[in-house]
């Protein structure tokens, strides 16, 4: 099989989650295909941006997936409860209502929105769905979502306030960044970016200079819209390097890792690799033969200080595509058996999660598409706001000449 | 000289003057010896040392050995052997010992009457210099039904002859981690209660993961971004009410911990008639020389410190006797200070965090290695951690690094050293360690470095050189 019938069999087999995992009603997304799975907002971020792939790509017509786009946006613009112009992370598939006592989750906003500017920027021929696009945007109050500091707080839940915890370090926050500093209603300023970027670490880890985040996901989500190649902030800039050749690295320091092996897992090697955000065996302790390893169920696992509990993402490779088709192509190979990616492989404990996850799912399907056509990002190009954000946060060069 | 305090700070102080010729005075109001001696550095490494033997005992089969049938803690002896170690450290540090070296020891309550005496017993001592060493003491926490249902601190943990079978630890700094993690290790089932995201609150993001990750493995409960709500008694059992965002919860023990931090002893020495500045909170206020707002006053140690470890004590020490005795201009400022947790694995920095570099508009680089990349670790089975050299872009200067490994505590000294000396990376890559020992990481992180910043004219050389005919 060759590399495109390869890619066009998994991307079909992605794209596929979108239609079968969708209420048709709302619009909602489930996050996992598992039963009684609530919507993840995220999830209708990724669906959103995958229906013009499977317009270009013939899966389904574009009157099906002006629908589809119109279902969900109308609902998020008149049903789906908002504070301060954010949503609630997980939502009832039927009603919309927020469950798991979910938090207003401001990443999770931002990767819908994210959704909605591809939207946007594809079916420019609807007002409906550009003046929607408009509406949502412009009700995100990111300054509130600062809560008084000087960076955007993780998430606010109506029991307590906001979120204790904050973002340290870099990680797919940058996405929210860019769209936040571009709000025509609640921008965020310089100095906001700048305080956030304070917090990053350029290390030199297996002989790669690089800015420097455990999970794979984190150099992965702000890349299904953003096409960094060339473009430098100052942080960048003083490193000589962009967030596209990062992310390259990062790849590349994930297969060093898998190489290396240090914690003894089985199977991980040269073409076994992407320790990220994924599902995993659970909390359980095995034998002592196993020296008592902790596993973890859905967690960020990341790279070279774990957590690592022998669980690979195999749609963590699918991510890495338009960064490193070297290496990810041959990964994306040894998992050719069935065309249906799972949310993690644990062949140590041998164990394959039963589901799949949406956001990986989305990954999959766009970052083939961006590898294959850039379609994702030459559409982001055309959104007003994400060269106004990008350029407010201090990014030059690139496309952005 | 007189010195108010027999702590580490004190009695450093109150040796090195005397050695110089001076006259000293030192006044204690409890134990010589101060918290490292009495209730901290001391006790608490001989209590973690039995601990890690009983911790690799249980790992055994990882290293190839049978595990011991049956493993059981005898905790009593445990503290006997503790209180056998703090006796020989003691005895360097004992009234005997100072007076024999010339130094006036006296005990009691003292306190200031004016600018330059202090009265002790209803005698007044006048003094043409003197030093506060007062130290610290447990910060205990605000919450209700914490002082009636009882509670442990540094002052009275190491006098336990029977271990809790649950303890809560209130606090996930140092303190909290270390004690936390030895009495798990010693049988108890422990809990660690941390208001912040992470344990260690000003330490390196990966270092905190780091240590997360292991007291989980060790059968900890960990609750990070918790408070301790309030403390109630029913029916004889401690329970401690917990609180993260929305998610209240109530853990049960039999003991209390208290590892909340220290507040600076500034009471009863009635600073103001002395004309000495202080707070409450942050202590006695010292400038760059360790010298108070009263010209023939220096403070040291705990009292007016933010970094509270015997080793800044020491260095303190010797500070104050040239500035005080001497009219000399030596900066604590200008003073190398390394610090460790001695958690399992440690942890241990010098010099700046990244973060700070970036504040302060300094370019900065790290330089990574895992201890999974040392032989010496992979051999020891001892690979949870790393080594992070921060190097000044653009250059060779060391500006801080961070080691998590099991012997951080020892290897950080090279690095200080080379801060403190001025020996850049290039210069550390050249310098020879014992082949295979764990220190090896740290020449490791300089090789990768001088790799990659060779000059490109050498290079050139090499290769036109090696082309050659």
């Amino acid at each position: 099989m060759s590399d495109d019938e390869l890619l066009d069999r998994f991307q079909f087999e992605a794209f596929r989650y979108f239609l079968d995992n969708a209420n048709p009603a709302t619009g909602l997304i489930a996050d996992t295909n598992r039963p009684g799975s609530p919507c993840s907002i995220a999830v209708v971020g990724f669906a959103l941006s995958c229906y013009p792939v499977g317009v270009e790509r013939r899966w389904i017509t574009r009157p099906e997936a002006t629908a589809l786009t119109l279902t969900a946006l109308r609902y998020f613009r008149n049903t789906v409860e908002t504070h301060h112009g954010f949503f609630y992370h997980f939502l009832d598939m039927q009603t919309g209502g927020r469950v798991w006592q979910s938090e207003l989750s401001l990443i999770d906003s931002a990767l819908l929105l994210a959704g909605v500017f591809a939207a946007q920027a594809y079916f420019e021929d609807e007002p409906e769905i550009c003046e929607i696009a408009d509406a949502l945007y412009r009700r995100m109050d990111w300054q509130w979502a600062c809560h008084g500091g000087p960076t955007v707080a993780q998430g606010w839940k109506p029991e307590c306030g906001f979120l204790h915890y904050g973002w340290e370090g870099y990680s797919e926050a940058s996405l929210l960044y860019v769209l936040a500093m571009a709000s025509p209603t609640f921008p965020l300023r310089d100095e906001n970016y700048a305080a956030w970027t304070s917090t990053y670490q350029w290390e030199n880890l297996y002989g790669y200079d690089f800015l420097y985040a455990g999970p794979l996901f984190i150099h992965q989500f702000a890349h299904v819209w953003i096409d960094f190649r060339g473009l430098r902030d100052d942080f960048m800039r003083e490193k000589g390097s962009d967030y596209f050749e990062n992310s390259r690295r990062a790849t590349y320091v994930q297969r060093e890792y898998a190489i290396r092996n240090p914690r003894e897992f089985k199977g991980y090697a040269e073409n076994f690799w992407g320790l990220t955000a994924c599902d995993g065996p659970g909390t359980h302790t095995h034998s002592i033969e196993t020296g008592g390893r902790r596993m973890y169920g859905y967690a960020a696992r990341g790279v070279p200080f774990g957590p690592d509990d022998g669980t690979i993402s195999p749609a963590a490779a699918f991510g890495s595509l338009p960064f490193a088709p070297e290496i990810a192509l041959p990964a994306i190979r040894c998992k050719c058996e069935d065309f249906r990616v799972p949310g993690g492989l644990n062949p140590t404990f041998d164990w394959v999660s039963e589901g799949c996850f949406g956001l990986d799912q989305g990954l999959i399907v766009l970052m083939i598409e961006n590898y294959r056509s850039g379609l994702l990002w030459n559409l982001m190009r055309k959104s007003p706001w994400l060269a106004v954000g990008l350029q407010r946060a201090g990014f030059t060069g690139g496309w952005l000449v | 000289m007189l010195v108010l305090g027999g702590g580490y700070a004190g009695i450093l102080t109150a040796q090195e003057a005397v050695r110089t010729g001076a006259r000293v005075a030192l006044v204690e109001r409890n134990l010589l010896g101060g918290v490292c001696l009495n209730a901290g550095c001391i006790s608490s490494k001989a209590m973690i040392r039995t601990s890690r033997l009983y911790a690799e005992m249980r790992d055994a089969a990882r290293y190839g050995a049978r595990r011991p049938a049956d493993i059981q803690v005898d905790f009593a002896a445990v503290m006997e052997r503790v209180g056998r170690v703090h006796a020989r450290a003691s005895r360097r540090r004992s009234a005997h010992e100072l007076a024999a070296a010339g130094i006036d020891v006296f005990f009691g309550d003292a306190h200031f009457a004016g600018p330059d005496s202090v009265e002790l017993s209803g005698e007044t001592l006048r003094f043409k210099k003197a030093l506060i060493a007062a130290g610290a003491r447990p910060l205990i926490p605000a919450i209700p039904g914490l002082a009636e249902a009882g509670y442990l601190t540094n002052e009275t943990v190491f006098e336990l002859t029977e271990a809790p079978r649950s303890l809560v630890v209130i606090g996930g700094g140092p303190l909290g981690c270390e004690l936390g993690q030895a009495f798990c290790r010693l049988g108890s089932q422990v809990s660690i209660v941390q208001d912040e995201p992470l344990f260690l609150g000003q330490e390196e993001r990966d270092a905190a993961q780091i240590l997360s990750e292991s007291l989980s493995r060790d059968g900890i409960g960990i609750h990070l971004n918790t408070e301790t709500i309030r403390v109630r008694v029913e029916d004889g059992r401690k329970l401690i009410d917990l609180r993260s965002d929305d998610y209240e919860s109530t853990v049960e023990a039999d003991r209390i911990l208290v590892a909340a931090g220290r507040a600076p002893n500034v009471q009863g020495l009635n600073l103001e008639a002395a004309g000495v500045e202080y707070n409450a909170v942050a202590g006695i206020r010292v400038n760059d020389y360790l010298r108070t707002s009263n010209r023939r006053i220096y403070a040291a140690g705990d009292v007016c410190l933010e970094h509270k470890f015997a080793h800044i004590e020491g260095a303190s020490a010797h500070i104050v006797v040239q500035n005080a005795l001497f009219c000399g201009h030596e900066r604590l400022s200008a003073l190398t200070i390394p610090w460790c947790t001695y958690t399992d694995p440690e942890i241990a920095h010098v010099g700046l965090y990244v973060k700070e570099a970036r504040e302060r508009g300094i370019p900065v680089k790290t330089i990574t290695v895992p201890m999974h990349e040392v032989d010496r670790a992979i051999v020891d089975g001892e690979e949870e951690g790393f080594v992070k050299i921060h190097v000044k872009e653009g250059t060779d200067r060391i500006l801080g690094a961070t080691v998590v490994a099991r012997h951080a505590g020892e290897m950080i000294s090279d690095i200080s050293l080379a801060i403190s000396a001025g020996i850049g990376v290039m210069e550390l890559a050249e310098v020879s360690h014992p082949y295979p020992t764990q220190a090896n990481a740290l020449k490791l992180a300089a090789v990768n470095f001088s790799r990659t910043h060779q000059p490109r004219w050498r290079d050139w050389c090499a290769r036109k050189w090696l082309d050659r005919d």
